[in-house]
């Protein structure tokens, strides 16, 4: 025992020091190259086809699981089906991928904008653009122009709400880090606490459950509740923009990504061309005619 | 000594009973006074004895000291170096600068506080009432379950169901079951706030857990426990009073505390509801601005808030173990 301990004791702080060291050795992992690449030369480096992309010749797009209608359809977001299915295989195709190049993924909204090496080329979920999230990540220009809805159940004192002085009162409930609840906060500011959830399927819960008096979401998923999820429901009004821009959806790339300007090139050309404005009309058409709150 | 002890407190209870009787060693109780007060009295002059520590003593003191000083110097050098290390590694990773923006940055830090507070409060109410009704229903259904007797049979079957049940059943599908489905039903009187209904399912689920934590520990003291008071004539029932259950809930308070801690940190599943609690408070703040740091200022504040409660409980149990060796010397 009495020569044991000694010979113990060197053996833990070898040990000790051999894993510090190996903490050291492994740490540093140089972040990948896309972050070091100045970002003025980008423009001459979208060739069609031939970008830098996580796995070369194929086009790695994003978005969170379950995907929502009328953004996606059956769940499925390679069937090219749903409005941005469909905005993801036009960028796709603008790059020079076809529909046979684009490998899709499934990631959580708050994983996508994590630190460290991504696994996608860009991420398409509904993500609104604004100057506090681009400093955590690379937004494309924006590929559709978003308006918030209030829906309530018909019948209700909400649903017959015609201003937003109308809505002060009540209970509201949005889903977590989208600006509809930037509305509430912000334009409604309501006497009562709104009720915030992780998803909007347990904002619709609560509102069928009368928990809270009205939702609100952005206008195509409005529509689609009260016409597929919730039929007794109704879409109360929508939101005026605030401020001078109006609210967008952006692609979400890494931050400093080398093909930020690329796929914004391509956004861009698709809205020029009418190719966006014929995706919206055939998937979003009914997000028109809601009344205004003012 | 036990025996004077026994006479004393007869003694006492006579007293309240007759006065009158019993004057004569209620007297010879009001001399004792005097006498104690003069030894007290006594020990103050007891430093004054004129003890020298021999110089052998000295001596191996100041060299206890001297080890003891180096001992201290060498575990603050080695702390010191193990600090600077991990501090280079982390700091030092190409990463680094990203990775302190995103969950260290002090802006985020300062807006998310008040409103992760804010959010605390209503974790720390649900913690308090949930931990009570968590115990007072722990212990009835491990009681439930410990029932001798063939009459208690359904009783001890429901109780095994209730736990082996919430046992089982996940926490979160519990909660979505009770928040979003109870509602559904449209039950007159019923509550739809989600935070009743979230403490509601965390009560279920919680005393699920600290009965059989309870049922461990009053099956852990030895049966010769009950025999033994059963054999002075207690009845079964007083038996598990003032016999098993004192002895049980020793053993019981680390894993209780264990699930006390689990109960804090769950609570803020109750925000499946929509109730914003500490985490959620986060949540909205990250979700806007794609930052990670009010995370850290929730997951700060809830340690914050366990170290106080396992200190305590540390105390709780030192204080109880020191009246168990007393008693156990008998």
């Amino acid at each position: 025992m009495h020569l044991a301990l000694p010979v113990l004791r060197r053996v833990v702080a070898g040990a000790t020091v051999a894993l510090l060291a190996t903490a050291v050795g492994c740490a540093p992992q140089p972040e990948d190259k896309a972050a070091s690449t100045p970002s003025g030369s980008r423009a001459n480096t979208c060739v069609k086809g031939g970008l830098a992309t996580r796995t070369s010749g194929k086009l790695t797009i994003a978005t969170d699981e379950p995907a929502y209608e009328p953004w996606f359809k059956d769940g499925k977001p390679a069937n090219g089906e749903g409005f941005e299915s469909a905005v993801a295989y036009a960028v796709a195709e603008q790059l020079g991928y076809d529909k046979s190049a684009v490998v899709w993924q499934s990631v959580p909204f708050n994983k996508a904008f994590a630190p460290g090496a991504k696994t996608f080329d860009f991420d398409i979920n509904q993500v609104s653009i604004s100057d506090e999230r681009k400093k955590a990540v690379d937004f494309s220009s924006g590929y559709y122009d978003v308006r918030q809805a209030v829906i309530a159940l018909k019948g209700t004192k909400a649903a017959a709400a015609t201003s937003v002085a109308d809505l002060r009162g009540l209970k509201l409930g949005a889903q977590v880090g989208t600006t509809s609840l930037d509305y509430i906060d912000d334009v409604v500011k309501p006497t009562v606490q709104a009720a915030v959830y992780a998803k909007n399927d347990q904002a619709k819960s609560a509102l069928k459950n009368g928990q809270v008096d009205a939702v609100v979401t952005d206008l195509p998923t409005a529509f689609y509740i009260t016409s597929a999820e919730v039929t007794d429901a109704e879409i109360v009004g929508q939101f005026e923009n605030q401020g001078g821009s109006p609210e967008q959806f952006g692609l979400v790339l890494d931050k400093g990504s080398a093909l930020t300007s690329c796929v914004t090139g391509a956004v861009d050309a698709l809205r020029e061309n009418g190719t966006l404005a014929k995706i919206e009309q055939q998937w979003l058409s009914d997000a028109v005619d809601a009344p205004v709150l003012k | 000594m036990t025996v004077t002890e026994d006479e004393s407190g007869r003694e006492g209870a006579d007293d309240e009973d007759g006065e009158d009787t019993s004057r004569a060693p209620g007297g010879s109780y009001a001399s004792d006074g005097p006498s104690g007060d003069g030894a007290s009295g006594s020990g103050k002059g007891a430093p004054d004895d004129g003890y020298v520590p021999s110089q052998r003593r000295l001596e191996r003191e100041r060299h206890q000291r001297t080890r003891a000083r180096r001992a201290t110097a060498i575990a603050a050098l080695s702390t010191l170096v193990t600090g600077a290390v991990l501090y280079l590694v982390v700091v030092g990773a190409p990463g680094w600068p990203r990775t302190k923006e995103t969950f260290f940055d002090g802006q985020y830090a300062r807006e998310a506080f008040p409103k992760v507070l804010e959010g605390l409060w209503l974790n720390v109410r649900l913690l308090l009432v949930c931990g009570a009704a968590v115990l007072v229903l722990g212990m009835l259904i491990a009681v439930a379950r410990t029932l001798r007797g063939p009459v208690f049979f359904p009783l001890r079957v429901l109780a095994a169901a209730y736990t082996d049940f919430f046992r089982g059943l996940p926490l979160i599908i519990n909660l979505m079951i009770v928040v979003l489905g109870v509602p559904a039903l449209r039950l007159q009187g019923v509550t739809v706030d989600p935070v009743l209904l979230g403490g509601t399912a965390l009560t279920l689920t919680y005393s699920a857990y600290v009965a059989e934590v309870f049922r461990a520990g009053i099956e852990s003291v030895h049966p010769s426990q009950r025999a033994a008071a059963r054999s002075l004539g207690l009845s079964n029932r007083q038996a598990l009073r003032f016999v098993v259950l004192p002895q049980a809930v020793r053993r019981q308070v680390p894993p209780l505390l264990n699930d006390l801690v689990s109960l804090q940190k769950d609570t803020g599943l109750v925000s499946i509801g929509g109730a914003i609690d500490a985490v959620r408070a986060a949540d909205i703040i990250a979700g806007r601005s794609l930052n990670y740091t009010p995370y850290v200022v929730a997951g700060l504040v809830f340690v914050a808030l366990t170290i106080p409660m396992t200190r305590f409980t540390d105390w709780v149990t030192a204080r109880m173990d020191r009246q168990r060796a007393q008693g156990g010397t008998t």
